[in-house]
């Protein structure tokens, strides 16, 4: 085991994956010249072939990892920024999705669509989406937003060799957390489980991505309000691991999602209704949700940063959902 | 190619192309200045190198026609008349800014000299001048719509359905394709099929005009061309103007990452301003007349930063405006911690 980052986690899921299966093979913009540390040393080690730079163009290198993982291949390919899976919209959606069921089973499509949610730095509205809900409501869409190194490279891995399309959302917030990740070539981390980051007894608190690491931190400060919480990481957005969440609410009877998206159909609204439909009877409170509110992400980081769901609103929730006082804001 | 051997337009016309080209130059180191002292948020996609294209291509314009620009923002508003206090404010974050502190250095867009948007996505600045010169058409204006877009943006789907469009319905459009060389690390040849951008043209049936972008005169004319065309009803021209970035792909990303060639030197002799002010020289303008434009060009900027830094922030609650006509609500827990 070595203490690794979240990107170099990434470098070695797809280090091991291209070594280990040579269907495996690589695709996006500038990554040869490995923009972001995800892709060190790969075309000395894989060749141009495997390691491909591709055109300006989602919609069509998208669309043709989709056509190359149908004759057996087995693609990753970097978007660079989730955003820039708008353009790609028609091919993931219309083909890469529905495939396999249009076509009865006959269609088989293999491959992994990374995309990095870079948000938070003045990058504006058109670069700094969290896009994992817009997909969600697709069916036939696999979908992993790792919160850790460990996660994030077992996940990886998983999805590079599972059979269905899997979309990888990598949170840039994360992007330099280090944690202990094993050496173990097969090493995986299941597609569908969640994990819980940490035990409590007072409130759930689901959280998405980015939104863990927060989650974390305003678990630790509820300590000295006496509010033990629980923070449970789906890991799997699509499938999502509702007994957990589920078993957890029971235990607890309180919960609270944690979601960097847009408040509305966001991935913390979808987890509250499962709640609220599956576990109302053990509910002592009403389900809270921290999100980003429905308003863009603006350039200017005075206004941008208090947008995302913090510690502080997280805190806060924790306390009005167990009936404590609000205190007022600390400086 | 497209040449000029001399400088066309009267000597107003002549200097203000000057001035242009000077403001991008300046305003842009200014910012770099600054970017590096910490003061600009975010990542600074500079055009020095391109300034001779940008300011050509709007000279030909008219302050009524429609632009449309992209991520790499700065000069185009400025080469079409853009007034600098508000742009430098954008670029500070600032209430003042022109899209008040929302869109940053990638969009500077000024609406009041006919900017329809600098867009981020790569690409998606095609289908929008072409829905503009639809628009003119239908209100019976003689307007006209111009789209700059990258060597990169070429392969985007976009920018073929926008050509694609204003062919077939004769819009009164013009797409510059601004070949600086490289998208981010990929050199044109690495990413377009067939040597030329504007050799698709062919393929819409409407004129591809390769045009020095280094020359601003050359690309005047270039466009002018397709101005003409495109207000007397005989639809689009795609125009590619062949110029070099100086800087990085942004200013922040660590390393330059563009594989530059032996070539690189020679572009940076053949650079847009110099040229055009031996030019001017040439043809009897004098010396201390240029001078006395970098001077003022100088004191421009400097105003323009002094009052981006004068300005305020925006507050928390303009964060909440824009995304429709009326503000949105600030949910509680929001505002209790902004
Ligand atoms: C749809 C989309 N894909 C990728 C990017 C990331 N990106 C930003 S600029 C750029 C290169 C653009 O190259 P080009 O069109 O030649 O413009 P230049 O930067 O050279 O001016 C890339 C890949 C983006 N912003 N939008
Ligand atoms: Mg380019």
């Amino acid at each position: 085991m070595a203490k690794i980052t979240f990107l170099e986690a990434i470098q070695q899921a797809q280090a091991e994956e291209l070594a280990r299966d040579p269907s495996v093979f690589m695709m996006g913009e500038d990554i040869r010249c490995n923009v972001f540390g995800t892709t060190t040393g790969f075309v000395e080690r894989f060749g141009e072939e495997r390691i491909r730079d591709t055109p300006i163009s989602e919609n069509g290198f998208i669309g043709a990892a989709g056509g190359a993982a149908m004759v057996g291949m087995r693609p990753i390919v970097d978007a660079t920024l989730s955003s820039f899976l708008y353009p790609a919209m028609d091919q993931i959606c219309s083909i890469i999705a529905k495939s396999r069921y249009i076509y009865g089973g006959q269609a088989r499509l293999p491959l992994v669509i990374r995309s990095c949610m870079f948000y938070g730095n003045s990058n504006a509205a058109q670069h700094s989406d969290r896009p994992y809900a817009m997909f969600m409501n697709m069916p036939g869409l696999k979908i992993i937003a790792p919160s850790d190194p460990r996660d994030m490279k077992g996940l990886l891995k998983a999805a590079i060799r599972d059979d269905d399309p899997v979309l990888c959302f990598e949170d840039g917030t994360c992007w330099m957390a280090k944690a202990e990740v094993p050496d173990d070539p097969d090493f995986l981390i299941p597609i569908g489980k969640g994990d819980v980051k940490r035990e409590g007894t007072d409130v759930t608190i689901i959280a998405i991505a980015g939104g863990v690491p927060t989650a974390l931190k305003a678990a630790k400060r509820l300590e000295a309000d006496d509010i033990s919480a629980e923070v449970i990481d789906p890991r799997t957005l699509v499938p999502l691991d509702r007994d957990l969440i589920l078993r957890s609410v029971r235990k607890t009877g309180r919960a609270i999602c944690v979601d960097p998206a847009h408040l509305t159909c966001s991935a913390a609204s979808e987890i509250s209704a499962t709640i609220v439909e599956q576990a109302f009877d053990a509910l002592r409170a009403p389900v809270i949700r921290v999100t980003t509110p429905d308003t863009h992400l603006p350039f200017s980081p005075h206004i941008e940063k208090p947008l995302y769901p913090t510690v502080e609103r997280i805190v806060d929730a924790a306390r009005r959902i167990v009936g404590a006082p609000v205190a007022p804001q600390t400086v | 190619m497209h040449d000029a051997q001399s400088s066309i337009g009267d000597n107003d016309r002549r200097l203000e192309k000057y001035r242009r080209m000077q403001r991008i130059r300046q305003f842009e180191t200014k910012a770099e200045a600054i970017h590096a002292a910490g003061e600009i948020p975010g990542a600074l996609h500079t055009y020095a190198g391109m300034e001779a294209s940008g300011v050509g291509a709007c000279m030909a314009l008219r302050p009524d026609d429609y632009m449309v620009g992209t991520h790499r923002s700065h000069g185009h508003p400025i080469a079409k008349g853009a007034m600098l206090r508000p742009l430098m404010a954008e670029l500070l974050g600032k209430s003042t800014g022109i899209c008040r502190g929302k869109g940053g250095s990638m969009h500077l867009s000024d609406f009041s000299v006919g900017s329809l948007g600098e867009t981020s996505i790569v690409g998606s600045g095609g289908p929008v001048a072409a829905g503009a010169a639809l628009g003119a058409k239908l209100q019976g204006l003689d307007r006209v719509a111009l789209c700059f877009f990258g060597d990169g943006a070429s392969s985007e789907g976009a920018i073929h359905e926008g050509m694609n469009l204003a062919a077939v319905w004769k819009l009164p459009a013009i797409f510059v394709c601004e070949n600086n060389r490289f998208g981010m690390s990929t050199p044109t040849s690495d990413a377009v099929a067939g040597e030329h951008v504007a050799d698709r043209a062919h393929g819409y049936g409407i004129p591809g005009v390769i045009v020095d972008g280094q020359d601003v005169d050359a690309v005047e004319q270039a466009v002018r061309e397709a101005v003409d065309r495109a207000r007397a009803g005989k639809g689009p021209t795609l125009i590619e103007t062949k110029t070099y970035r100086y800087a990085d792909h942004a200013v922040n990303m660590g390393r330059d990452l563009t594989p530059r060639g032996p070539e690189h030197d020679e572009w940076v002799g053949r650079d847009p301003i110099r040229l055009y002010r031996a030019r001017l020289i040439e043809e009897g303008v004098g010396d201390d007349a240029l001078s006395a434009i970098d001077e003022a060009v100088r004191q421009e900027v400097a105003d323009a930063l002094q009052y981006a830094r004068d300005s305020a922030y925006p507050d928390f609650e303009e964060a909440f405006d824009h995304v429709f006509v009326d503000r949105l609500p600030i949910p509680a827990d929001v505002r209790a911690h902004a």
